[in-house]
């Protein structure tokens, strides 16, 4: 039987270290040339850096992933540098170097993993502005700072973990500003106490960052990316409702992680909008097998933004399902285990999400200049224009007439943040505005290649 | 070398010690070393990898995972490619920034 | 059902694509109440995702008379409906790539003439030196600079708002599932028991509609036809002309902003014809093909595949007449990938014959009766 595995993320890793423990071998399909993911990203093989000071503290965990990665691509049929850019009739369509191909599949684990949620404001779209996940990979990929006097804002772990890392590696900070007011984070610690290691951490990474005297502040309103040509600062509203100004030659921004999933609903998986995650995701059982389609199996942050011990354990999980559902015997305490832990995690998610809320807000009533579909060029004014215009009451509709999300991106970056626009518009919950649907292929292709 | 030509926008932070490569932004050439991405590359030694196409100004890329479609660039022979997933390679001839 | 409770008006229209919204602006005009019902939004099917081509050459005869008529009303679109949908006079190239291919294009320049429509033969030479980033097995082709493109995601919503704004009742998402003549007029039902009754319906119904003339005894064989189309990011623009080959195996425009837009084969339908999707291989058979006639593509990176829903007909030319069972009924139909040109004429062409009992346009070769009088 065939089973294609997409992504080499944690999800990913551990799903085919599973398939592999029980007898079979997977075709592994990741787009990145290395294993890894995001989190655990590895740097080419010429770079020199240990785990150490690639990965902090989640040094052994790195460690022990890529190690697993690496085993399990010595037995599966490994594919790295391919993209899978459509799925329809039992097939993969793959873009690999130079060339494409066409892989049938009997079975699929989607483990997709997620990019950071952004809300545009105006500057933003200017050189030297990036996501949070950005400025890590340049740090942790390429071994540099995005800019000499980097301005971190936004909301979420990340925004930590990220000014930790780059002051740590000698990058300059001028400050790293948090959307999320203190009482926020206060509030969140009883849930945030089911992974007791994970808070302690993130308690470690802001008095970290105090004792080395980083500027830090909380409940900020975000304004502006101040330049002209490139990025010289960025404005914003304290907590107390004053406005400040930060010199700054490279911003950093993001409110969380957003999943991908275009190739699970290109797979047919039915979705279903998820409050916690504020997005449109495929649904599944609580096992992983996708509800609305059969033969396919979701992993990871592709299919809910759960951090990267959960994407291991639910790697394992998508594997376990397949292997019982196609009749191959699997330890069930193993799988009471990783439905335990699940549930741990989903606790402390709760909390993060409490302790560092998406600011919908400040998506909703964005200013009508402020350009929303970066790809295009489209402002939030266009956007509202086509309730006006066409009575548009969902994404798809819009997008059809003022072109959010009809760029190269495919609503990947603007997706969230035209969603709370148009559901602002017309008054709506965020859910009754629908999604972008996906269309193949989901990055762009030469059309010399095809 | 020094941790970020004048006027780039990146900062070398370590992984200095690989070898050094040179590529071609439209006649002017770029120093790199073996293992940057074209976008590294050039954001190393400049602010921009290109014009938007809808005169709303420059752009230097955003989310540096290959998602985003922000950094895609020409090859002086047209082939387009995404420069943050791109690794830089000795000699490679890139359009100049337009 | 008790027929007191069906909502009446003049006319109903069944069907909000680009033909059916035509039709409810066109029938406001001539002062007739009109109620349109679609089952999904205004413009949302084939009117609104096919490729965008605003051509005359290369149709079949019957349809030139038709296709004249549109060309006018594309000139003047501001007016009858707001916007111009970014229509654009590009001229329009149809290619040929054999001997045979030639003729063909020959010899419908020569009778499309007869119709008054201006064409230019060329041959490769001409046209090298014209167009210079044409490559490829190209003998010639024929320009026509009277034809353009036009953007069917602006045009078609807006031909239903128009209507709207003339005081039609457009109901959207209202699936009519049965229809019967009786002695007044028409009477349609919809899914949810809610009924319709006009004196007169016009069947714009889409790939649908073979099935909606069914129910009148006018029984049409349709078959889904589902265009491809793919569009590649904004590149330097090179391409000024609509781009046909004979056999239509690539037809191809570049936006002003920049994007190419380009298709040919077909994609995948469900079974209920409602949901189609593209084809992989068909999508790297019309890439080849295309970059076999424009070089430069090459490099140019593809971010969207996407298919329509159309109606085919045995003969290849729509159905476009009055019914030949029943006074009062209209049908338009099974525009086999190349309606959205001939959209915005269509109603007002049914609307003459409503209205008046004649046209000026000449219509009789697209009649329902060819298919009728033929053994199923």
């Amino acid at each position: 039987m065939s089973i294609v595995v997409v992504g080499a993320g944690p999800a990913g890793v551990r799903a085919v270290e599973t398939l592999i423990a029980h007898g079979q071998r997977p075709i592994w399909i990741d787009e990145s040339p290395r294993a890894g993911g995001q989190i655990y990203r590895r740097p080419p093989e010429n770079f020199r850096r240990n785990s150490r000071t690639l990965y902090g503290l989640e040094a052994a965990k790195a460690r022990r992933l890529h190690g697993a990665a690496d085993a399990a691509a010595r037995t599966a049929d490994y594919r790295p540098a391919t993209l899978v850019w459509d799925i329809c009739d039992g097939a993969v369509q793959t873009a690999g170097p130079g060339e494409l191909g066409v892989v049938p599949f009997d079975d699929i684990i989607l483990a997709t993993g997620a990019m950071d949620r952004v809300i545009p404001f105006p500057g933003w779209t200017l050189p030297g502005v990036f996501t949070l996940g950005g400025a890590q990979v340049a740090l942790k990929a390429q071994g540099a700072a995005i800019g000499r006097r980097i301005i971190l804002f936004g909301t979420g772990p990340l925004l930590y973990l990220v000014a930790y890392q780059l002051a740590k590696a000698g990058a300059e900070l001028a400050a790293v500003l948090d959307t999320s007011p203190a009482s926020a984070k206060r509030s969140a610690l009883p849930r945030l106490l089911a992974d007791s290691i994970m808070l302690a951490k993130g308690f470690y990474y802001v008095a970290w960052l105090k004792a080395h005297g980083i500027a830090m502040e909380s409940g900020i309103e975000p304004l502006e990316i101040l330049g002209t040509s490139h990025a010289v600062g960025f404005r914003y509203r304290t907590a107390a409702a004053t406005q400040r100004e930060v010199a700054g030659d490279a911003v950093a921004f993001g409110f969380g992680l957003r999943s991908e999933t275009q190739l699970a609903d290109l797979a047919g998986c039915r979705f279903a909008f998820d409050p916690l995650n504020r997005q449109w995701l495929p649904a599944m059982d609580e096992e992983g097998r996708a509800l609305g389609v059969a033969h396919v199996y979701l992993a990871g942050d592709g299919a809910g933004i759960a951090g990267a011990d959960a994407a291991e354990r639910a790697g394992e999980r998508a594997a376990l399902a397949l292997l019982t559902d196609r009749g191959i015997a699997v330890s069930n305490a193993r799988r009471r285990w990783i439905r335990h832990r699940l549930a741990r995690i989903e606790r402390f998610r709760e909390g993060l999400e409490r302790a560092f809320p998406f600011p919908a807000h400040l998506a909703r009533r964005m200013a009508d200049a402020t350009i929303l579909c970066r790809c295009e060029a489209v402002s939030a004014r266009h956007l509202r224009a086509s309730v006006a215009g066409i009575g548009a009451e969902e994404l798809n509709r819009a997008k059809a007439h003022c072109r959010v999300g009809m760029g190269r991106c495919q609503g990947r970056v603007c997706g969230a943040a035209a969603a709370e626009v148009l559901a602002a518009a017309l008054n709506v919950e965020i859910a009754a505005v629908g999604r972008l649907r996906g269309q193949p292929p989901v990055k762009p292709l030469p059309v010399g290649l095809l | 070398m020094s941790a970020s030509a004048p006027g780039g926008q990146f900062v070398r932070l370590a992984e200095t010690a690989r070898r050094r490569i040179v590529i071609a932004l439209g006649d002017r050439p770029i120093e790199a070393l073996e293992g940057d991405s074209l976008l590294t590359a050039l954001l190393l030694n400049g602010r921009q990898l290109r014009q938007s196409e809808f005169r709303d100004g420059p752009r230097a890329g955003f989310c540096l995972m290959g998602a985003c479609q922000d950094c895609w660039i020409s090859l002086a022979d047209g082939r387009r490619l995404r420069a943050c997933t791109t690794p830089a390679e000795d000699g490679m001839a890139l359009e100049e920034i337009s | 059902m008790s027929g007191s409770t069906a909502m009446r008006a003049d006319a109903l229209v069944l069907g909000g694509g680009i033909v059916g919204a035509s039709t409810a602006l066109h029938l406001r005009q001539r002062g007739l109440s009109v109620v349109l019902l679609e089952r999904d939004r205004v413009g949302q099917r084939a009117s609104g995702v096919n490729f965008g081509g605003v051509r005359q050459q290369g149709r079949a005869l019957a349809e030139l008379p038709l296709s004249r008529r549109a060309r006018q009303i594309w000139g003047d679109l501001p007016r009858l409906i707001g916007i111009d949908g970014e229509f654009e006079v590009t001229g329009h190239l149809r290619l040929g790539r054999s001997d045979a291919e030639m003729a063909v294009i020959e010899e419908h320049c020569r009778a499309a003439a007869g119709y008054g429509l201006q064409i230019e033969l060329l041959g490769r030479n001409a046209l090298m030196a014209r167009f210079s980033w044409l490559g490829g097995v190209i003998q010639g082709g024929s320009f026509a600079p009277d034809d353009g493109q036009a953007n069917p995601r602006l045009v078609s919503p807006a031909f239903g708002e128009a209507a709207r704004r003339a005081g039609a009742n457009i109901r959207e998402g209202i699936e009519i599932v049965a229809g019967r003549a009786e002695a007044r007029g028409f009477r349609l039902v919809a899914r949810d028991g809610s009924e319709f009754f006009a004196p007169r319906l016009f069947n714009c119904a889409g790939t649908w509609a073979g099935k909606v003339a069914a129910w009148f005894d006018e029984d049409v064989a349709i078959k889904p036809e589902i265009p491809q189309v793919m569009v590649t990011e904004p590149i330097a623009h090179r391409i000024g002309p609509v781009l046909g080959v004979v056999g239509g195996d690539l037809y191809l425009r570049q936006i002003p902003r920049g994007n190419v837009i380009f298709g040919g084969g077909e994609g995948a339908v469900s079974e209920d014809w409602l949901r189609s999707r593209p084809k992989p291989a068909v999508a790297r058979t019309t890439a080849r093909t295309a970059v076999g006639i424009i070089p430069h593509l090459k490099g140019a990176a593809v971010i969207r595949i996407w298919t329509g829903v159309d109606g085919d007909t045995a003969d290849g030319s729509p159905v476009v007449g009055p019914s030949r069972r029943h006074a009062g009924l209209f049908h338009a139909f099974g525009f086999c990938g190349h309606g959205f040109q001939l959209g915005p004429a269509v109603g007002a062409v049914l609307v003459d014959l409503a209205v008046d009992g004649r046209s000026d346009t000449d219509i009789s070769g697209l009649g329902i009766e060819r298919f009728l009088d033929r053994p199923r």
